[in-house]
């Protein structure tokens, strides 16, 4: 399934109309021991580049943003008991929602892994 | 039951080995530096700390239903084992009086004692708000003094005095806002924050009803104005800026930036909490801003944190001040001071007011003591003061950033404040570890992490309080743990080592926080 990633450390995997979001492992080593997270409700909409989600950590509150559009399916439940699970398997279980894809055609514009990479070491 | 052993130490109980001792004490005591258990852990809860008479047996009782069924568990101490208990706790704290406390944004400085000897007068100290206003005349004439000082200080058109600290201040200067666009019903959605901006400020917006949008930073650390001009439009409600911002920088295209914001229809918020560092200097007036709070436990030397509430006057500009908060007071043509209230805000043309942000009057206790700073220091003093606070900022700045990146050192002289970052620190070396060092050296820590536009961000704020003998101390302490922060001392990773405690985990305590303490009884 194709992965894609954005500028703000967020990945997006795309399995046909669902689409998976998280923060990646950068972003974890960037924001240290996560203490919290708020994930939106299901049938929440999204927009493209707005805030979906909160991440606390013991250095900083960030806001996660929506790579795309779209209508939130579900949001990770376990996340609730365990925030710790975005630190030690953000791009598995660590996941924060998943959302429908409203238009294929905004993934157009996001990095794939290679370029991701890139980007990183270029910070 | 006292206990002497309170650490609960006892044979086998594992040390770590970074805090192996090589002469162990039994109770756990190193001379004056006493454990302490909980409070919950002192006493008994079967006993009463105090004797008290029998209860007549004869006397009614009244209680009902509301008598209460369980006991409490609540320890029984006696009154000098509370005392003690509460001491030697406070021995263990840091505090401003003990020395230099280099928080940056946060500005702890001295409290000068002449305030607390002013605030500590009956006729301030033990009036209380719904006295009748006849009885109150003086201390209403400290609030309306202290108001005018805010305002010529500001070079504004009026202050709202009740907010009671920094962000309740925000609230109040975006609620103005909000009111001034709807009474013309311009129902504008936006607010701009750029990126060096306090973190209250885009919390603030969106908490008076607003969407927010980041502007962001030019690489100088100040705000990128043509990215803002560009982003100006009839949705922009208002522009949140910090100045000084929060990499302790001077918004030198401030003027530029209200006119920008004015001409599209919008107003400008400032967050005033780093007035310290252009007090006296420069009047947020002449840069065309429109609201900005001050922070008295700040600026102006009153005490904050554990030492006592915040306070956060407005000053507002002519086009907001119909819109300011009630209660204020007003100084009549005959010299007395009037309380302007809901009863009498039309007599006073004061018709179209939010509402309030406070029961009653404001933090009394904070203005005797900002009007007691103001007038012990004078127009020059205050100047000086402000002077002082970005003299030994600069003093740090230029003393460290050989050891420490100084991300923003280019950008000319540094306001209040020096901020560097963790670039070039050894593999697994990180700004809490520094932090951590600062500990064992002595010095309370600086601000981490924080702003966010920098990696491993330590903001450091001395104060014009502090002394160059404290400062060359705290350079010394403070070029030491750079180096080896830089070489990669694995001492550093575990420090404080001199502490009564080390590192806590504070990822669980934030994950899994005990709020209750529960005995059985």
């Amino acid at each position: 399934m194709p992965r894609y990633f954005t500028e703000e450390h967020e990945w997006i995997e795309v399995d046909g109309d669902a689409a998976t979001i998280g923060i990646t492992d950068y972003a974890q080593e960037q924001l240290g021991d996560v203490v919290f997270v708020e994930v939106p409700q299901s049938g929440t909409m999204m927009t493209k580049g707005k805030e979906a989600a909160v991440v606390e950590s013991v250095k900083a509150a960030s806001d996660v943003y929506a790579p795309i559009s779209g209508e939130v399916l579900e949001g990770n439940a376990a996340l609730e008991d365990d925030p710790a699970l975005v630190n030690t398997s953000p791009e598995e279980e660590g996941w924060f929602f998943k959302l429908t894809v409203a238009d294929a055609g905004e993934l157009d514009g996001l990095m794939d892994a290679a370029a991701y990479k890139a980007f990183c070491e270029s910070l | 039951m006292n206990q002497i052993n309170q650490s609960g130490w006892k044979p086998g109980t594992p040390v770590p080995a970074d805090r192996g001792e090589e002469y162990p004490t039994v109770t756990g005591n190193k001379a004056l530096m006493l454990e302490e258990r909980l409070i919950f852990e002192l006493g008994r809860t079967d006993t009463c700390g105090v004797d008290l008479p029998e209860p007549d047996p004869a006397a009614p009782n009244r209680l009902g239903k509301f008598a209460r069924q369980q006991a409490t568990g609540l320890p029984g101490l006696s009154e000098p084992e509370t005392v003690r208990h509460y001491t030697r706790l406070s021995r263990q704290n840091y505090a401003i009086d003990l020395g230099l406390f280099p928080l940056g944004s946060c500005t702890m400085k001295h409290n000068p004692r002449l305030n607390e000897k002013v605030a500590r007068m009956p006729g301030f100290a033990d009036v209380h708000p719904l006295q009748p206003v006849d009885t109150v005349r003086g201390a209403l004439g400290v609030i309306n003094e202290l108001a005018h000082w805010l305002i010529e200080l500001t070079g504004m058109h009026g202050v709202a005095m009740t907010p009671k600290a920094g962000a309740h201040g925000e609230l109040c200067g975006m609620l103005c806002i909000r009111a001034a666009l709807e009474a013309r019903g311009d129902a504008r959605k936006v607010v701009l924050v750029p990126e060096s901006a306090h973190g209250t400020n885009p919390a603030t917006a969106a908490f008076a009803g607003y969407e927010v949008e980041d502007i962001p930073a030019a690489p100088d650390g100040r705000v990128d104005l043509a990215a803002m001009k560009a982003r100006l439009g009839p949705d922009v409600a208002a522009v949140m800026i910090t100045n000084p911002n929060t990499c302790g920088l001077f918004e030198s295209e401030m003027k530029a930036i209200s006119d920008a914001v004015h001409a599209a229809g919008g107003f400008v918020y400032c967050d005033g909490a780093n007035f310290n560092a252009i007090m006296g200097r420069v009047r947020p007036g002449d840069l065309g801003i429109d609201a900005m709070h001050i922070n008295l436990h700040k600026t102006f030397s009153t005490p904050h944190g554990g030492g006592g509430p915040g306070s956060g006057p407005v000053v507002l500009s002519e086009a907001l001040c119909p819109y300011g908060p009630l209660p204020f007071t007003a100084k009549m043509p005959d010299g007395s001071i009037q309380l302007v209230e809901e009863e009498n805000a039309a007599e006073h043309g004061h018709t179209e007011t939010f509402g309030r942000m406070a029961a009653f009057h404001g933090q009394m206790g904070m203005f005797t003591r900002a009007l007691t700073y103001i007038l012990s220091h004078g127009a020059d003093g205050l100047r000086q003061a402000s002077g002082d606070a970005v003299l030994n900022a600069n003093y740090l700045l230029r003393s460290l950033d050989d050891v420490f990146d100084a991300p923003f050192g280019d950008s000319g002289p540094c306001m209040h404040e020096a901020l560097f970052s963790d670039h070039g620190f050894a593999e697994g070396m990180s700004t809490l570890d520094v932090a951590k060092g600062l500990i064992d050296e002595g010095f309370h820590p600086m601000t981490m992490y924080f702003p966010l536009v920098v990696h491993g961000a330590m903001l450091v704020e001395p104060t014009e309080t502090e002394s160059k003998a404290v400062l060359d101390q705290f350079i010394v302490a403070m070029r030491s743990l750079g180096e080896r922060a830089k070489a990669g001392d694995e001492a550093l990773k575990t420090a404080p080592h001199h502490a009564p405690r080390a590192r806590l985990d504070e990822a669980q305590a934030a994950r899994k926080p005990v709020l209750t303490y529960y005995t059985e009884v």
